[in-house]
């Protein structure tokens, strides 16, 4: 028996379990894609307004934050700038959710433990979870190479795109697979390798957004940024795969050896014995969701100030634009209104934090979501019966995950709005009004983020086997239609189903109070359904 | 009202499973009262009901006098509650965790937290996911005797624990009842059943099988008789109460339900009787006979590996005739 043994069994137990999820992600990277050539096909069908266009993003800042540069003019051009970068987020998600899902979750529940008792070697699970995540990545770029080849793209760049996308999970996997190590839960493993996942983003955003002189550098430190550093379908740059590549090989050879290092369930760190009394405080529903959900608000919190401090500096880096049509188009297409403000160039600014913040906001809906279902762990692992067996009722157990879930939402809100006024202002680009009206322009994405936190909690009070999967699923709808609502054209009967699509575009265009309003009565009453589930329905 | 729990016809089914169909079970306050039965038999599901955990589909459910799924928070202040696979949080330490159960229940006695940690012998500063499984039964298991409650629900509460806890268990089981608390134990160590408990309820698929004292059940066992008699035994297929008659030249065979014992032996002693080894019933015998299938009236009784241990001892013993 080797230590690989028992690894072909793993992997077909592995695409048993995840095979809707499988075809989901594959479906929702490929249709991305695809949507993208479609949409550019209809938006821009001449060379003319494809140069004109073309001409606009090298020159905006924003646009290059957001999305990267372009490189070269065609259709598979445009397309491949603007799903570099976010396709690359998409690849790397997947891949950290496949490989932790088959380690360090596995191993957390104790169903590895039972596994591996088998005849099973040692590195058969890491190695099938890898296969999973790896095949998963190849899929998924073979298929958006089909599909954008049918849509008429040229062969040679299509390749070059699909290759940087699939290169790019294979380095995620690799990530993922170290993560997987060093944390000791399965939360914590995702959450490390997200927290690289966006560092990476961050990093190509600051770099790509620098103007001449700048630290453009940072794009080439970033797993993101490789993705649009090949260049494809302008003078394609192969040998940059192999940048990925490399980072697969060396993050999976450290996995590999990092876990012969470490016992079964334990992380890295040694575990060191803890206070033997609980503090006065722990004595509430409250305290103890709190007390539960620290140390995630806490890491999100800090995600949040950094990627607020790197975009705000970025905005102010706006200048020299070309005061051209297809530029408020562009502008319009990313969601925001240019011209409602003073000036065009400030105009400008706004849009790009108004779609900035557009962001923000289904981050927080990320985590408001991720939060919420917190009770979803809590109740599938059998430690809400330990609460609810004691004088605690259901609503202030529910409710006290669902306080702290709404609380920390805004805070994210509110931290990334002033991070980003803070990045703002130490590029120069004003004060204190400028960091009050970005935290306000944060706050104002709460009403949306806390409808999905909503959904989130409804679901788990009347269906809760669907919650995860169905809160998730509501969340990818609503990014959706924010990234390709506009370049598809989408009827208004079908974006207006996104909170989203009913918030202000602020900075810089008018607040009406009645659609937050709605959505903050209908956040509430969803919130109100899900707690009377709770309250009528079987727990366990 | 003298019950502490009172259950009557009580349903629940999950989908198309049926868990409880039609079940009793009445416990009386300040008694100790064993709760056997298969795995999958409707333990679990009854103690959740109990609990409010659940909604029963039907049937009547009373506990301390309220109602277990409207009055769930007021009844909880009186009660202490262990699951048989207990779950706690990976980040907190075992004294954080009881602690604040016992403070969730509405209050910890330090004294007797203090003292159960040092019967138990369990660290409080280990993080809970270091715990064996031993361990985390034990937290549970503090937390809920360190409260001041009326009503304890153990549900397996000794799966994991060694022989020494396990004593130690007892102990605290014994105290508990000496100060009038109801305890409702569901288990599968029957030595445990029987040197803690005042009644039992036996629950198979979902129904009470069997329900009352432990000397009430000890007369619906059946006593394992061979003998060799001064004839050719004759007549013995119509006693009733006979079972599994094996006739062998001179010698005979059989079990016999307890309380027709005497029937039988008339019978025996009419041919002329030459030896007797008569087996006492044993409680073993009687929860693998409900375990394995039939009841003690059930015509499978005979056959199932209910009376292994039964023919194990008779098969033991005929050899030490003949040797």
């Amino acid at each position: 028996m080797t230590t690989l043994t028992g690894t072909g069994a793993l992997t077909r137990l592995a695409f048993r379990r995840d095979r809707v999820m499988l075809v989901g992600w594959i479906y929702a990277l490929t249709a991305f894609v695809a949507a993208t050539v479609y949409g550019f096909k209809k938006l821009y069908a001449t060379a003319v307004l494809r140069d004109a266009f073309a001409t606009t993003v090298a020159h905006n800042p924003s646009l290059l934050s957001l999305y990267g540069p372009l490189f070269g003019r065609s259709l598979g051009s445009l397309t491949s700038w603007r799903d570099a970068a976010i396709g690359g987020v998409g690849f790397g998600l997947m891949s950290i959710f496949l490989v932790v899902r088959h380690t360090r979750a596995d191993e957390e529940s104790g169903r590895l433990e039972l596994v591996g008792s088998t005849a099973v070697g040692r590195h058969a699970a890491l190695v099938s979870g890898l296969l999973v995540a790896s095949l998963a990545s190849v899929a998924a770029g073979g298929l958006i190479a089909a599909a954008a080849i049918a849509l008429g793209l040229p062969a040679a760049g299509t390749f070059a795109m699909a290759a940087a996308f699939t290169a790019g999970g294979l380095a995620f996997t690799g990530i993922a697979a170290v993560a997987a190590q060093v944390a000791q839960t399965g939360r914590s493993a995702r959450g490390l390798a997200i927290g690289v996942l966006g560092a990476a983003y961050l990093l190509r955003a600051a770099g790509d957004s620098s103007g001449p002189g700048g630290p453009r550098w940072l794009t080439w430190l970033s797993p993101v940024g490789w993705n649009e550093l090949d260049r494809a379908f302008g003078s394609v740059r192969w040998w940059v795969l192999a940048l990925p590549l490399a980072t697969a090989i060396a993050t999976v050879t450290a996995g590999a050896v990092l876990a012969v290092r470490r016992d079964y369930d334990a992380g890295l760190l040694p575990q060191r014995p803890g206070p033997g009394a609980a503090t006065a405080g722990l004595r509430s529903p409250l305290a103890l969701a709190w007390r539960l959900h620290r140390p995630s608000l806490i890491a999100w919190i800090a995600g949040a100030l950094i990627y607020g401090v790197v975009i705000g500096a970025a905005a102010k880096g706006i200048g020299g634009l070309l005061t051209s049509a297809e530029v408020r188009k562009v502008v319009a297409n990313l969601g925001g209104q240019p011209g409602l403000a003073g000036s065009y160039r400030a105009a400008l600014t706004n849009a790009f934090l108004a779609a900035i913040m557009s962001f923000a906001g289904l981050i927080a809906a990320g985590y408001a979501i991720s939060a919420v279902l917190r009770l979803h762990t809590e109740e599938s692992e059998q430690r809400a019966d330990a609460v609810l067996a004691t004088s605690t009722g259901r609503i202030s157990w529910g409710l006290s995950h669902v306080l702290i879930a709404v609380g920390g939402t805004v805070a994210v809100l509110v931290t990334i709005g002033l991070g980003a006024g803070l990045g703002y202002a130490y590029r120069g680009g004003g004060g204190g009004a400028e960091v009050a009206r970005l935290v306000g322009a944060g706050l104002a994405q709460a009403p949306a983020a806390l409808v999905m936190a909503g959904i989130a909690a409804a679901l788990f009070g009347l269906f809760p086997r669907a919650s995860v999967a169905g809160s998730w699923s509501a969340l990818g709808v609503a990014v959706l239609m924010l990234v390709l609502g506009a370049i598809l054209r989408l009827s208004h009967w079908i974006l207006d189903i996104s909170p989203y699509q009913h918030l202000p575009k602020l900075p810089g265009s008018a607040v009406s109070a009645a659609p937050l309003i709605w959505l903050s009565v209908i956040a509430l009453a969803l919130g109100a359904m899900g707690l009377a589930g709770v309250r009528g329905r079987d727990i366990g | 009202m003298n019950d502490a729990i009172d259950v009557a016809g009580l349903r629940k089914a999950y989908g198309k499973v049926v868990a409880l169909d039609g079940f009793d079970l009445t416990v009386a306050v300040g008694e100790v009262h064993g709760f056997l039965g298969p795995n999958g038999a409707g333990k679990t599901t009854t103690i959740r009901i109990l609990l409010g955990l659940l909604r029963s589909d039907g049937g009547t459910a009373r506990l301390l006098g309220g109602d277990p799924w409207a009055d769930a928070t007021a009844l909880h202040r009186r009660l202490a509650y262990v699951p048989g696979d207990v779950s706690l949080w990976p980040n907190f330490t075992g004294g954080e965790v009881i602690d604040l159960l016992g403070r969730l229940r509405g209050g910890i006695d330090p004294a007797r937290r203090a003292s159960l940690l040092e019967r138990f012998e369990l660290d409080p500063t280990v993080k809970a996911r270091a715990y064996s499984k031993g361990n985390r039964q034990k937290v549970a298991l503090i937390a809920a005797l360190a409260s001041d409650v009326e009503l304890l629900l153990l549900d397996e509460p000794t799966a994991g624990l060694d022989p020494l806890m396990e004593a130690a268990f007892r102990r605290c089981i014994e105290e508990e009842r000496q100060r009038g608390r109801t305890v409702l134990l569901s288990s599968h160590i029957l030595s445990e059943v029987e040197a803690l408990c005042d009644r039992v309820t036996i629950i198979r698929r979902g129904r009470a099988v069997e329900t009352g004292s432990l000397a009430d059940l000890r007369h619906l066992t059946r006593t394992s008789i061979e003998a060799e008699l001064a004839g050719p035994p004759a007549g013995l297929d119509g006693i009733p109460g006979v079972r599994n008659l094996d006739v062998e030249g001179n010698r005979v065979r059989c079990q016999v339900d307890t309380d027709k014992l005497d029937g039988l032996l008339r019978v025996l002693t009419g041919i002329g009787v030459r030896t007797l080894v008569s087996q006492p019933p044993t409680l073993e015998e009687l929860f693998l006979r409900h375990y394995s299938g039939g009841g003690p009236d059930g015509d499978l009784a005979g056959e199932g590996p209910a009376d292994a241990p039964g023919d194990g001892t008779a098969d033991a013993e005929r050899d030490g005739v003949s040797a």
